[in-house]
């Protein structure tokens, strides 16, 4: 990729956050209290060894867009170290959730706390095919 | 003037200095009159269950190896005030079980069963080449934590968690049916028992003592009964699949810990049950038809203890020490580890309870014991909770040891009247 490609697709990013609302947010928020919180911690800040802390973790501020969606989708039980950590529980897939809704519980979890990364879209959650 | 504004900031450093060092008493814990606590040991790693010798050496397990890249590790306190001043470690494979039968140490990975030998100083003989007593035990993502007990009789009791919250066809998805019969049954949630001695053990060499047990990680052998105690994490997320049936309150509340006695061959009951503290009963599972009311379980047993919802009873200890007063000879204490399953609502446990207990049966109402382990307050978030119990032990002289696998420290409790 050159740099112009690179520029030109930051600048995507930055128009394409901005279509992110304040009610999208809320939206996100309402999906992370009733799918996420019980696990996650209304902190975002897990459960010791067995959740994955949301807040400050660097792939939920990455750059992985891909990954998020995905793992949101089909859920997750990769037992990889996450930030240096391992977590023992298995994260619920939520198939049924729309691209729209995925894109706005992943732009709550991505601003909120201490973090402070880019909303998502739903373009950008669109862009993810396949399950896996 | 001047010389008063020193003063009265001489004497708020002092005072402040004073507050500082009583929130300290007792390590921060809360203690019925006539017990202290003492910092046994801090930030050794994430010690789950403890194990200690007729000379008072403490073994911890931990669950993954620690910063000097140890997973288990020998704690001694050789001028006898209390805390440990001589600390060494070893092997690499994270666990949970950890026993100590005369100078035979027995420990746990998720999958093995491995038996390390000490000498007269309960210094570990083989440090890197122990006997694998049992092998190739089931570990998948949840539950895989493996907890020890033994008998009087040389029998090893090795709790195989479920790897499942209720046996789902598909776990934790919303909307996806019970499996009838569940087949995680035949090689899991349930106790096996296995030769103490023998090398090599698989599957095969062992026998299925208990089933219908989703998650047991506290277990104990109690000598008046001459039976097996076992404690259970009940499911989780009733709120979470079944909006319908169950509040955010509710599904807080249910269903209930449970504590067992396993007499060879029992079923407690999961993944088709749960027991629900208020109703008394237990209760048929959503995900195989339940509706909250419907009972179910005919042939499986009644606990015998039961405690509030999603604790995570963590372990279990039958106090045969003669240090405590009366009232807690043979009886149960139980390390809560704390819970998380409980949120939007503040978190509960985080503290070691008791159970009086008479002729090897519970005799009486279950209270705190010892507290303030997460620190002051309600914990709304569970990784803000300081230390989190998970190991009980007993000290040669009667002393209760606590392990905590957030922090990483041990607290000793005393009597001291
Ligand atoms: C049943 C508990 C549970 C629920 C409910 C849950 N998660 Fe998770 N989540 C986990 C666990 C456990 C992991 C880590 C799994 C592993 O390491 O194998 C995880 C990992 C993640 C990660 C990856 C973190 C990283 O550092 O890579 C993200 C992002 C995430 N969850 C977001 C969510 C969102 C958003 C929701 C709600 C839609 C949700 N989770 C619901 C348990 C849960």
């Amino acid at each position: 990729m050159n740099n112009k490609v690179l520029f030109l697709s930051f600048i995507c990013v930055i128009i394409f956050s901005n279509t992110v609302s304040a009610q999208d947010l809320a939206k996100g928020k309402k999906i992370y209290e009733t799918r996420c919180l019980v696990c996650h911690q209304a902190d975002g800040g897990g459960v010791p060894n067995m959740n994955a802390p949301l807040d400050g973790a660097s792939n939920v501020v990455g750059n992985n867009i891909a990954r998020l969606v995905r793992i949101i989708r089909a859920g997750y039980s990769e037992k990889v170290p996450l930030d240096g950590m391992y977590y023992n529980n298995v994260m619920t897939p939520n198939p049924d959730l729309k691209d729209a809704d995925i894109a706005n519980v992943l732009s709550y979890i991505r601003t909120s706390w201490s973090n402070k990364a880019s909303k998502i879209t739903v373009a950008q959650v669109q862009a993810v095919k396949g399950k896996k | 003037m001047k010389k008063n504004k020193i003063i009265l900031v001489l004497l708020i450093v002092l005072l402040s200095l004073v507050v500082a060092l009583q929130a300290q008493e007792n390590a921060g814990l809360k203690l019925p009159a006539g017990f202290k606590a003492t910092l046994f040991a801090d930030t050794i790693g994430s010690a789950r269950h403890i194990a200690i010798t007729s000379n008072g050496v403490v073994f911890a397990k931990l669950m993954y190896p620690n910063k000097a890249g140890n997973s288990i590790v020998r704690l001694q306190d050789a001028n006898q005030d209390g805390v440990a001043d001589n600390i060494k470690g070893w092997a690499k494979y994270g666990g949970t079980g950890i026993y100590v039968r005369g100078n035979q140490l027995y420990a746990t990975s998720d999958n093995d069963v491995y038996l390390y030998q000490l000498n007269e100083k309960d210094e570990v003989v083989n440090p890197q080449s122990p006997k694998t007593i049992v092998k190739g035990l089931l570990a998948r993502n949840q539950h895989a934590s493996k907890s020890i007990t033994l008998d009087g009789q040389n029998n090893i009791y090795v709790n195989i968690g479920a790897y499942s919250n209720a046996c789902q066809e598909k776990d934790r998805v919303k909307g996806s049916k019970g499996m009838f019969p569940c087949p995680i049954l035949d090689s899991a949630g349930g106790i096996w028992k296995f030769d103490g001695n023998k090398e090599n053990q698989v599957y095969a060499n062992g026998e299925r003592y208990a089933t219908g047990l989703r998650n047991v990680v506290g277990l104990d052998w109690n000598k008046q009964s001459n039976s097996l105690f076992v404690l259970q994490h009940g499911r989780d997320q009733l709120n979470s699949f079944y909006p319908e049936l169950y509040s955010n309150e509710e599904s807080a509340e249910l269903p209930a810990e449970t504590m067992y006695e396993i007499h060879k061959g029992d079923d407690a009951g999961w993944p088709y049950v749960y027991y629900d503290p208020f109703q008394k009963k237990k209760i048929l599972s959503p995900e195989y038809g339940g509706d909250g009311k419907k009972e179910g379980g005919e042939n499986a047993i009644d606990p015998a203890v039961f405690f509030p919802a999603h604790m995570a009873p963590n372990a279990l200890l039958f106090y045969t020490g003669n240090q405590f007063p009366a009232k807690y000879k043979n009886g149960a204490f139980i390390a809560f580890h704390g819970s998380w399953n409980r949120a939007p609502l503040p978190q509960e446990g985080y503290f070691v309870a008791f159970v009086p207990f008479k002729n090897g049966k519970p005799n009486g109402a279950w209270e705190i014991f010892a507290n303030g382990f997460a620190g002051e307050g309600k914990v709304m978030n569970t990784r803000k909770a300081k230390a989190r119990p998970c190991g009980l032990a007993q000290g040669p002289d009667g002393s209760l040891y606590v392990s905590d696998d957030s922090r990483g420290s041990i607290f000793k409790i005393s009597y001291t009247k």
